[in-house]
């Protein structure tokens, strides 16, 4: 049981769980408020955007890729849903589905040509964000009224953000971890030329990802214009780097195909939460970020001190 | 743990309960929550703000009133830090805000909680929150008006801010306005200066050549400066050029004042109006009635007060006042 419990390879499973736990005591130790129903909505409530973000950054970090334009990417599927949506609901549905095949396209492209996927994502942010403007000059628009009314849901006993942060985890551990053609899916990130060999189509695969992640990257922003009431093309230009930090904190590899679901969205809820207890302890909100990436480090190290007893 | 929460929920329900109806501030804690500091303005907004609310603690006024500046100007860092201030159980929010309707969600969520939200300058639509929102169109219109009490009419020029900003099409609306009022001036001429010295100097010197004899010029602020200097390098006679409070504009016409008379008036927004926030913010908490929706007097420098206020600013920076209670209070009451 023992030898089980010190294990390489549970210490790395436990290790975004265990880090989120102790950041969670600091802040109720910190700030006693913050230990209610009312305190973890608020202080959680903005971590069911990211944590979706987070989710679809992980998706293409599977498939050995890079997304840097998941955050103006969001912010678009913020304004669609702030104007489109909102106004006319099958023509937003409709420019949602498009993001969302847009995606596929981008993946297919990159498998294609062989490009660089840091490369393709980066330029495609400017063209979201351009659509974004486009679509919303001047930050307004109202979001949906059922967006919010899911956003604002009350559950009795455990706040709703968690409850979300439980089922994202497990709806896609289930379908990553468990299904037989998760294994296909997580096997082009580890071993591209045997999942090839095997008769497994690359192309689909990546498709596959690339629109899970679109898809992912809707609900991040349906559900942040659920929490704001209105949209900013801007709004979601953090998301970038916050998924990307959020999947490897979540014990997730860049290569390899060696992901976590459950990790990545406790990931997020992580991070989101260094900036709670930064700032309820009255941190200059200017050394947060520099605070956030010694975090990350730190966590980081104590995985390499892990992967070497592994090896 | 279950019970742990929930009476922790019952705790801080009645800490906010019990926190809406005194009437002495001197417990009360208000919070700024500003979305931005790379500019001088709002670094002397900041100043101001620290000056006067430190003032305000120690005289017992109240018990803190920290300032809060996000790093990057992003609305969900924004809307996050509202929401952990309204943990932190601030009785009243000070915004400055980064979009004035992506953080409704989280002031809305500071009003249900029996916040007091009060927002200057950048402010937000929620109708739960206060504005205070600055006229950028009278104060355009009072530049002409100014213009119609010292000249019997003549030709203007225009100079503009940065093209496409919500702030410099209201002045301009203003100015274009007060001409209509007044139709013994016309505007013969419009440059951008993007309120800044060097391109309104540019701007300026560019468009001259070819403009008839100008007996003033109308500006948005950082700009009369360089269009002085451009004037002078054209040989031209200097005419009337309204100023915009920063301390190069007011410097000059120091010395074109002693040298040989010259008059004229300026005018732009303090960056102590955070203060004003803060003692609206205060004197809600007190249980006065205030009126939602406020308008910032902007700042007038005359012939007379120059002196002063080119003593009160610092080299390079813009003429500021922060505002004491009374001076709230008379905002307020309309004075």
């Amino acid at each position: 049981m023992l030898a089980q419990l010190s294990s390489p390879k549970f210490l790395r499973a436990a290790l975004p769980a265990a880090s989120f736990t102790v950041l969670l005591a600091a802040i109720f130790y910190v700030q006693p408020r913050a230990m209610s129903y009312f305190g973890m909505n608020l202080m959680l409530q903005y971590t069911v955007p990211i944590a979706l973000a987070t989710i679809a950054q992980m998706f293409i970090i599977t498939v050995n890729d890079l997304d840097l334009s998941i955050g103006a990417f969001v912010g678009l599927t913020a304004c669609i849903g702030a104007t489109l949506l909102a106004d006319t609901p099958l023509l937003g549905t409709l420019a949602l589905a498009a993001c969302v095949a847009a995606y596929a396209g981008l993946g297919a492209l990159i498998h294609w040509r062989n490009l660089p996927s840091i490369v393709v994502t980066l330029g495609m942010s400017f063209v979201w964000l351009g659509i974004a403007v486009l679509i919303l000059p001047t930050p307004g628009g109202t979001a949906p009224g059922w967006v919010k009314a899911l956003m604002g849901l009350k559950v009795p006993y455990v706040p709703f953000p968690i409850i979300a942060a439980i089922v994202i985890g497990l709806v896609v551990h289930v379908a990553l971890m468990r299904s037989s053609y998760g294994a296909v899916l997580r096997g082009v990130g580890g071993n591209p030329k045997a999942v090839g060999r095997a008769g497994w189509s690359l192309l689909k695969a990546k498709m596959t990802m690339y629109a899970a992640a679109g898809f992912f990257g809707v609900l991040s922003g349906l559900s942040l214009i659920g929490l704001t009431s209105a949209a900013d093309a801007h709004i979601a230009d953090r998301y970038t780097l916050y998924a990307i930090a959020g999947v490897i904190l979540g014990g997730g590899e860049f290569t390899g195909g060696r992901v976590s679901p459950v990790g990545a969205v406790i990931g997020a809820l992580t991070l989101a939460l260094t900036g709670s207890f930064l700032t309820f302890l009255r941190i200059s909100p200017d050394w947060q970020i520099g605070a956030q990436g010694g975090i990350l480090i730190i966590v980081l190290a104590l995985r390499a001190l892990i992967n070497r007893r592994e090896a | 743990m279950l019970k742990k929460a929930l009476m922790g929920a019952t705790l801080l329900a009645a800490t906010l309960n019990g926190g809406l109806a005194l009437a002495d501030t001197s417990a009360k804690r208000i919070a700024l929550s500003n979305n931005y500091a790379g500019n001088s303005w709002r670094q002397a907004m900041l100043a101001s703000w620290d000056k006067v609310t430190s003032q305000a603690v120690a005289d017992g006024v109240v018990a803190e009133a920290p300032a809060f500046t996000t790093a990057e100007n992003q609305v969900t860092e924004q809307a996050a830090q509202i929401q952990n201030m309204i943990l932190q159980g601030y009785d009243a929010i000070v915004i400055n805000a980064a979009s004035p309707d992506a953080l409704n969600g989280a002031v809305k969520q500071a009003c249900d909680a029996g916040i007091v939200v009060v927002s200057f300058d950048g402010i937000v639509t929620e109708p739960c929150a206060y504005r205070i929102a600055v006229d950028f169109k009278a104060m355009g219109k009072v530049e002409v008006e100014y213009l119609a009490t010292r000249l019997d009419g003549g030709n203007l020029l225009e100079i503009r801010g940065l093209a496409g900003v919500f702030v410099d099409d209201e002045i301009s609306a203003g100015i274009h306005e007060g001409v209509e009022e007044n139709p013994q001036f016309e505007i013969v001429g419009s440059v951008h200066g993007d309120w800044a010295q060097d391109v309104a100097q540019k701007a300026v010197a560019g468009i001259l050549p070819s403009l008839p004899e100008i007996a003033a010029v109308v500006t948005q602020g950082g700009d009369g400066y360089g269009a002085a200097q451009a004037f002078a390098a054209a040989g031209r006679p200097t005419p009337l050029i309204v100023m915009g409070n920063r301390y190069d504009e007011m410097l000059w016409w120091k010395e074109q004042k002693d040298a040989n008379g010259y008059a004229t008036m300026s005018v732009s927004i303090a960056p102590g109006v955070g203060t004003l926030a803060f003692w609206v913010a205060q004197m809600i908490l007190d249980g006065k009635q205030v009126p939602q929706d406020l308008t910032v007097p902007f700042l007038t420098i005359t012939q007379d007060t120059l002196e002063e206020s080119l003593a009160n600013t610092q080299p390079g920076g813009v003429a500021n006042v922060e505002y004491s209670l009374e001076d709230a209070m008379a905002v307020v009451t309309g004075e």
